[in-house]
């Protein structure tokens, strides 16, 4: 009896559900469960320690126990990296129509809006960091994977070239499975689109920093998250152009546990580094100042 | 001919047919020149139904028939003089990739192609086509070198997409592709892109960033392979002919989105019917375009470049677009009434 009342509390914490999110309480059939806030406690995907979503949130979503950074959406890491005030966000309501009439994408698109609250992948805008004006570009994995369709293309086609008219660096956060197949030939052709605005503000002495986060792969992998002047990458972050999967059916071989990795990258040259979230402001400031573009390049 | 694909088999039969009974005719002395005659006739009607009308997944297995002409078969009835260049100088000579100069009508270009093996041993050697990074930097070297002595370039895109390998991830194919598309934008001489196959993806795109782009009329070119959308969207990758139906893959839907500039006739029934003759066509579409392109200054040559993708995407601006479509809808209204 006693043991039963002293085993390691732990034990008892719940971790909500998506299922249980969704619908705001337990699901139907299931036994109740010790009253928990919703959302108070949080579990590592890595290495499943449980802690305060407080404690987490105030760690930046990195794991204090394993290091792991958890994805962020856009705003996240906006309100983390940009200073506090002045952030003007561009195309705000530039939204994906369904050019190609592809089977089931007007309803994914909608389900995807509603689900993310944003109208696309990427939100895009001028801000400051230390002090510092850049223009920025933040893509948000939470958005159908992330994946650049024109409405992607274009938002960053449009904030390189402001960045090249008002002569400011540069900053994209990208995160994304690839190019958005619903779109097929339109979003493939906006890799050239991006990469060719990039060409044009670094002829112009633009400074680019791409800021590679977890997980960046496909098309945008291989346009502008590879073109940075410096490139860099949170820890743990998948980069890397094809699949996992796909790369093992053509080789025929397991891939080790870290392919792709950021640390991979770093060791095979793609990155100049791997820098912690908590380090990642800071790390930008010095860049910045670095370059000495607080009047402009 | 060999070589026929399922949508031609109602003519492989008819065929038939007809040599069966010539030969019985021949056999028996009976004279059926009558009802051979007809039966031509009804060929031919049924030649010209099968081949006007050919889907984008017949079209992908067009593009993707083991006969079909390769970069090299192409080039070598496209330009005299060709002496073929090797390596990138970082790595290694990936044969996935070839390119070299050559002259078109007299003039010296640089060409470059993607490059499917002829057979298996073949195949093996170029990687089917897919290019690892050093072949993309082997491209990029050429054009750099064109760039440097004002030569037109020319490229020939045929490619299910980048090698998908560890070798290639860790020598770092994301950059070799995106390098090549932010390179290729700035070059200084006219560049013409032919897809004479298949066009698969950023492997594709990392030769075809062009003034003009141009497609052989059964070529295809799209984001992902009709295989890869399918094992996507439906978990089966032998559905790739619903996809490919789906992903507005061929000549005519990108010259209608406007990312082509030109479809490129080929042969009845497909390239591998006539190589020359499907060289001649594309050879005399490239002279017309490199003649209009030829007018051009360097820093024309660019911004024609940077403008042809730039517009590339469809979108909406958000409420207001939204407004002014409604109402186009209501003006449209009375018409439908009628």
């Amino acid at each position: 009896m006693f043991k039963d009342l002293f085993q390691k509390k732990r034990k008892y914490a719940t971790i909500p559900s998506e299922r249980q999110e969704r619908s705001g309480g337990p699901v139907e059939g299931e036994r109740p469960k010790r009253e928990i806030p919703e959302g108070l406690m949080s579990k590592c995907s890595k290495c499943g320690t449980i802690q305060y979503s407080k404690e987490l949130e105030k760690n930046l979503k990195v794991c204090p126990s394993c290091g792991h950074h958890m994805r962020l959406n856009a705003a996240e890491r906006i309100a983390m990296t940009l200073d506090p005030e002045g952030f003007i966000e561009f195309d705000s309501e530039m939204r994906s129509i369904d050019p190609l009439q592809f089977p089931g994408y007007a309803s994914k698109l909608e389900q995807q809006q509603l689900k993310s609250g944003q109208p696309d992948a990427v939100i895009t805008g001028q801000g400051s960091i230390g002090g510092h004006p850049v223009i920025v570009a933040v893509m948000n994995f939470e958005f159908f994977s992330g994946s650049m369709g024109s409405v992607v293309g274009e938002k960053i086609t449009r904030a390189v070239e402001e960045a090249t008219e008002k002569k400011l660096p540069m900053l994209i956060f990208s995160t994304s499975g690839g190019a958005r197949m619903q779109e097929s030939i339109l979003s493939l052709m906006q890799m050239a689109k991006t990469s060719a605005a990039l060409a044009r503000f670094g002829e112009a002495g633009g400074l680019y920093i791409s800021i590679i986060t977890d997980p960046t792969t496909g098309g945008v992998s291989a346009s502008f998250a590879s073109l940075g002047d410096i490139n860099i990458a949170e820890p743990g972050a998948l980069f890397g152009f094809a699949g996992r999967i796909v790369i093992e059916q053509t080789i025929r071989q397991k891939l080790p546990d870290d392919f792709q990795t950021a640390e991979f990258n770093l060791e095979h040259g793609q990155l100049d580094m791997v820098v912690h979230r908590k380090e990642m402001r800071a790390t930008l400031i010095k860049l910045l100042e670095l370059h000495d573009v607080k009047g402009g390049f | 001919m060999a070589g026929e694909l399922p949508f031609e088999m109602p003519l492989v039969e008819m065929r038939k047919k007809i040599a069966e009974l010539q030969q019985f005719g021949a056999e028996k002395g009976i004279d059926f020149s009558d009802e051979v005659a007809r039966l031509e006739e009804r060929y031919r009607v049924l030649e010209e139904e099968v081949y006007s009308n050919i889907s984008p997944s017949q079209k992908m297995h067009l593009a993707r028939h083991q006969a079909r002409p390769t970069s090299l078969d192409l080039m070598g009835f496209i330009f005299t003089d060709f002496i073929e260049l090797h390596g990138d100088r970082l790595f290694g000579d990936d044969l996935a990739v070839v390119g070299g100069i050559g002259k078109l009508n007299g003039i010296p270009v640089t060409v470059i192609g993607q490059q499917r093996g002829k057979d298996t041993k073949d195949n093996i050697q170029r990687f089917f086509g897919s290019a690892h990074p050093e072949g993309f930097r082997k491209g990029l070297r050429l054009m750099r070198q064109a760039d440097k002595f004002k030569r037109p370039i020319i490229t020939f895109v045929d490619t299910k997409g980048a090698y998908p390998g560890n070798t290639a991830e860790e020598r770092g194919q994301s950059e070799a592709i995106a390098r090549n598309l932010l390179e290729m934008s700035q070059l200084g001489v006219p560049v013409i892109c032919v897809v004479i196959g298949e066009g698969g993806s950023g492997g594709a795109l990392a030769l075809a960033v062009g003034n003009r782009v141009l497609m052989l009329e059964h070529a295809i070119y799209s984001a992902i392979t009709p295989n890869g959308a399918a094992s996507i969207l439906w978990k089966d990758a032998s559905k790739a002919d619903q996809a490919a139906e789906a992903m507005r893959i061929t000549a005519a839907d990108l010259l209608e989105m406007e990312v082509i500039e030109e479809i490129v006739p080929e042969p009845r029934g497909g390239a591998h019917r006539d190589y020359e003759a499907t060289a001649a066509a594309i050879k005399d579409s490239l002279w017309r375009h490199l003649q209009e392109l030829s007018t051009m200054d360097s820093a024309e040559l660019k911004e024609d470049r940077y403008r042809k993708f730039r517009k590339i995407g469809e979108f909406s601006e958000g409420q207001q677009e939204l407004l002014s479509q409604e109402e186009e809808a209501l003006d449209e209204e009375p018409s439908r009434s009628l």
